[in-house]
């Protein structure tokens, strides 16, 4: 579409990917994410799951929207922005961080990619260009989105580094997590690797130029056919995700800026993130606010993990303390094959995060043929993730 | 319209009604439906051969049927719909599409139904302005949430130490201030400030900031550069179309059906109207109103009367100047309703095509606008100061007949154009002329040919209103269509005069339930309901039947 006028005829975008997922797409399950549209399933989401968890998955993660930081000032106004320090990041560092407002509510979380010295790449879930470029007066340092020129795909599951070494890039065995190298894959030429995802298993995620996006993909399908490797679905990314205890913006919190409620923003204390905050590396968006919350003790909410009673699922649930007392609601949740338990993340009302014992319940309407079966099931609050192999973080990885 | 006064209405002289509405546009229709379900014996008096007032549809040109003064819709409380069964009586609301700003350099700023659409849109002119919108509608969705509570609420006297006025503002006290300190003094800046200001807030974009300040400036005798602009945007952005907060959509059929609508669900619940039925006086005895006199001298005697009709045109046109207090008719003299608004009513005989348009594009479904940038809007407000009409208008123009199959032939489109600044005389005081008149719609006119050329060629009539028409036909005091400007001075318990804005006048029995009261125009029905709640309250048990007159639905 070379004429931007037109975008209006087709409204959600296509991934570089989009061919292929499309080929694969055997059920037709697509739903919009961020202006693209994208797999829900390629026929079976417990296969998909598995695969995941026993082999090798493809998810594509274009959609995210990826921000480009570069200038000399890059390292300061990122420590001015996120709560974690930027300045001690390796070249080839990768950081899970978090940026709030002058509230010390939660604008939205990613991941922050360090190329060199000047130039950082910050991939999240929600559009933020206002607060960035804003943020950005008094540093010399260009923002600019990239989301169109760099196509992701997250390569996840047991044997991903067996695809990888059968791809060409065998020099990924001493990758450690949280770090990222440029490999030559054959055929596609340069591609950057970061040992990344969203899953809690081994895995990496592949970024390229959009027009190199089909031929790594058929690269990664050669080389892995028999590693069992296999496209995933959001739907089945959901389960594993959920298994590994990760949040998604506007899912498991409100970003502040979406928030029309005021009461829905959220500090990150409140979502699980407090061990991101780095109150000591200086000044940085929000920090007063934090650590004043901490001070007066005026946070209202935790983020947890519960381990819920039976084996049905509680999706959008409410929790309960003893029968009565509403103090909180389960964000995501899911009957998970990984670890057999019935598992959710909650939002709820401090203290009861840490003081329920036992008390907690949540209420599920189970709909079957029909009628509507109302069970109140104990749960309690468990460490997250729920699931987190030593092969997460085996450097080398093993092949399976 | 049917008119029932042949066959139910008795002699004259030989009634009293329970209740007199004076004008059957929405809100006398309103108020008067919620009346006659009560039980109360109503009579609704108006003046042209039509009904409708200002929510109005005639067919001026063989089979073209017009919306001739409002043209859209999204404001009308749905709880009133649901009360007076509208649907029932067969009110259809259409959603439409989309919409453009054309530039002046032969490219467009569009809106779209689909939000991704419309940030890619945004983004061809400015990418941090396509990231600003989120924020943007994000903080005029809170606004909105904020004032809905408050539309179908009768405001209290603030000096009042009755235990209604005081619980009430007890209520607005707690409603403003749950908003917490920083949320409260963000809207009390929204409230009084610009739309330009508040827009440069968050765009730098030239034609997106003039395509968002439409909301703002319509109906309004002011530019997008003066304070108060800001929370008129708000005002027409409260509605919604099933629940698409913000939304605006067609009556089907025209902006007519609402009030056909109305006066079906009136009839039904056994109340009666009278068309060609002028009021020259409402007259008064010993301090309370006793019914009205027509311009043909009939008299109409009535327990009390309830005026739809602006305050202007009912304190200082309708009434005995020695029957009212004078330091109110003094209030209701300075209460602006100054008009700045026209409009051109126009038959095609195909549609227009816009060159910047793609084929295709779905904007021509929706409202579309030839000023691109504040500079040039507020320009045009700039001549209506000095007593013209703007020689570059600002329009809000639409072809209805793209969405709603009823208004005209297959192949024929009724084109709504809404035109600002006109002013209500010309320079020194002068009066419109025909000439005048003539020249402004070929203003009008000139400026679609512009940006579709052959456009004329396709016009078979055009009904053009200025605001001389709007005052003689609906009765619009200078052409105002709110019934009085919205904006803050005006709002509220001072709309229309600080201690008369519980629909009470300043004599018993005399009520008003136009659009100059709370909360005020964009045909909404509000004020009409209000009213009737409020006579209704003032009435003895067991003198009414209950009928179901719904709270605002909650905002949760």
């Amino acid at each position: 579409m070379t004429d931007q006028r037109h975008h209006f005829r087709q409204p959600l975008q296509r991934s570089p990917f989009h061919p292929r997922i499309e080929a694969a797409n055997v059920l037709n399950a697509w739903a919009p994410w961020a202006g693209y549209t994208t797999a829900l399933n390629f026929g079976d989401v417990a296969m998909e799951h598995s695969a995941i968890r026993s082999t090798a998955s493809v998810y594509d993660v274009s959609p995210m929207i990826k921000y480009a930081i570069e200038g000399p000032d890059a390292v300061a106004y990122l420590d001015r922005l996120t709560l974690r320090r930027v300045a001690g990041m390796p070249v080839g560092g990768v950081q899970y961080t978090a940026w709030c407002n002058d509230a010390g509510h939660v604008l939205d979380d990613g991941t922050l990619f360090r190329f060199d010295e000047t130039r950082f790449r910050l991939c999240c879930q929600e559009r933020h260009l206002p607060w960035l470029l804003d943020s950005a007066i008094g540093f010399d340092v260009t923002i600019r989105d990239v989301t169109e020129e760099v196509a992701g795909l997250s390569l996840q599951g047991p044997t991903s580094f067996a695809v990888l070494k059968a791809a060409g890039a065998a020099e990924l065995a001493d990758l450690k997590p949280f770090r990222m190298a440029e490999v030559r894959l054959g055929p596609v030429g340069p591609v950057t690797v970061s040992r990344t995802g969203f899953t809690a298993d081994l895995g990496y995620e592949l970024w390229v130029a959009p027009e190199r996006a089909l031929d790594l993909w058929d690269h990664l399908m050669i080389s892995g056919r028999l590693h069992g490797i296999r496209p995933v679905g959001t739907e089945a990314l959901n389960i594993a995700r959920i298994e590994a205890g990760f949040i998604t913006a506007n899912a498991d919190f409100v970003c502040a800026e979406h928030a029309l409620r005021p009461d829905r923003a959220r500090q990150p204390d409140e979502i699980g993130l407090d061990w991101m905050v780095d109150l000591d590396k200086g000044p940085f968006n929000g920090r007063a606010a934090i650590r004043a919350a901490r001070r007066d003790r005026t946070l209202k909410w935790a983020l947890v993990g519960l381990d819920i009673e039976g084996n049905i699922s509680a999706e959008g649930s409410i929790v309960y303390l003893g029968g009565r007392k509403e103090v909180g609601q389960i964000t995501a949740a899911v009957w998970s094959p990984t670890t057999k338990r019935n598992i959710a993340l909650a939002q709820l009302l401090r203290p009861w995060h840490r003081d329920a014992g036992d008390k907690l319940r949540v209420e599920i309407y189970a709909l079957r043929e029909l009628q509507y079966h109302k069970l109140m099931l104990p749960a309690r609050v468990v460490k997250r993730p729920f699931f987190n192999p030593p092969r997460r973080r085996a450097t080398p990885p093993a092949m399976f | 319209m049917k008119d029932t006064a042949a066959s139910t209405v008795p002699g004259p002289s030989s009634r009293t009604w329970d209740a007199v509405v004076v004008g059957a546009g929405h809100n006398g229709l309103v108020a008067a439906s919620y009346l006659a379900r009560s039980g109360l014996d109503v009579l609704v008096v108006e003046k042209n051969e039509w009904i409708g007032g200002a929510a109005v549809s005639r067919e001026l040109h063989p089979g073209v049927t017009y919306s001739n003064c409002s043209y859209v819709f999204s404001l009308f409380r749905p709880e009133i719909m649901r009360d007076l069964d509208l649907p029932a009586h067969g009110l259809q609301v259409l959603p439409y599409e989309s919409g453009a700003v054309f530039k002046r350099d032969g490219g467009y700023v569009a809106m779209y139904r689909d939000h991704e659409a419309t940030r890619r849109e945004f983004a061809r002119h400015s990418p941090r302005d396509a990231e600003s919108y989120d924020r943007y509608s994000r903080d005029i969705m809170r606004y909105c949430r904020f004032i809905r509570p408050l539309l179908m609420r009768t405001p209290p006297d603030p000096a009042s130490f009755k235990l209604r006025d005081m619980s009430e503002m007890a209520y607005l006290a707690r409603h403003f201030l749950a908003l917490g300190s920083e949320d409260a003094a963000e809207m009390v800046r929204f409230w009084t400030m610009s739309i330009s200001d508040f827009l440069d807030e968050y765009f730098e974009n030239e034609a997106i900031k003039s395509y968002l300040a439409v909301s703002s400036i319509i109906g309004t005798a002011l530019g997008p550069m003066s304070p108060g602009t800001a929370y008129v945007l708000l005002h027409h952005y409260m509605g919604d179309v099933d629940g698409n907060i913000g939304a605006w959509g067609y009556a089907r059929g025209g902006m007519g059906a609402v009030t056909k609508a109305l006066a079906s669900s009136f009839l039904a619940a056994g109340g009666t109207i009278r068309e060609n039925a002028p009021v020259a006086r409402i007259k008064v005895r010993e301090g309370r109103a006793e019914g009205v006199v027509l311009e043909d001298g009939e008299e109409i005697r009535a327990r009390r009367v309830i005026s739809s009709m602006d305050v202007k045109r009912t304190f200082l046109g309708c009434m005995d100047p020695s029957d009212v207090p004078a330091p109110f008719l003094e209030k209701v003299r300075n209460f602006k309703s100054r008009g700045s608004s026209g409009k051109l009513n126009i038959a095609l005989d195909g549609v227009p095509e816009f060159t910047a348009l793609p084929e295709g594009s779905p904007c021509i479904q929706g409202d579309l606008h030839f000023t691109d940038t504040l500079e040039r809007m507020e320009r045009a407000y700039d001549e209506w100061k000095i007593g013209r009409w703007s020689s570059d208008p600002f329009q809000d123009t639409m072809i209805p007949t793209l969405t709603d199959p009823t208004m005209a032939p297959p192949g024929q489109h009724f084109m709504s154009c809404f035109v600002q600044y006109c002013p209500p005389r010309l320079e020194g005081g002068r009066e419109w002329t025909e000439n005048d008149r003539d020249a402004f719609g070929k203003a009008v006119l000139d400026q679609i040919e512009d940006y579709a050329p052959g456009f004329k060629n396709r016009v078979l009539h055009v009904e053009v209103r200025t605001p001389r028409e709007l005052e003689a036909e609906v009765g619009l005091t200078d052409g105002n269509i709110f019934q009085g400007e919205l904006t803050f001075d005006q709002l509220l318990f001072n709309r229309p005069v600080p201690g008369y804005a519980q629909y009470r006048g300043p004599v018993d029995e005399l009520w008003m339930c136009g659009s100059s009261t709370h909360p005020g125009g964009g045909v909404m029905g509000a004020p009409g309901r209000n009213a009737a709640a409020e006579i209704l309250r003032g009435m003895k048990a067991g003198t009414t039947k209950k009928t179901e007159m719904r709270d605002a639905y909650p905002v949760i």
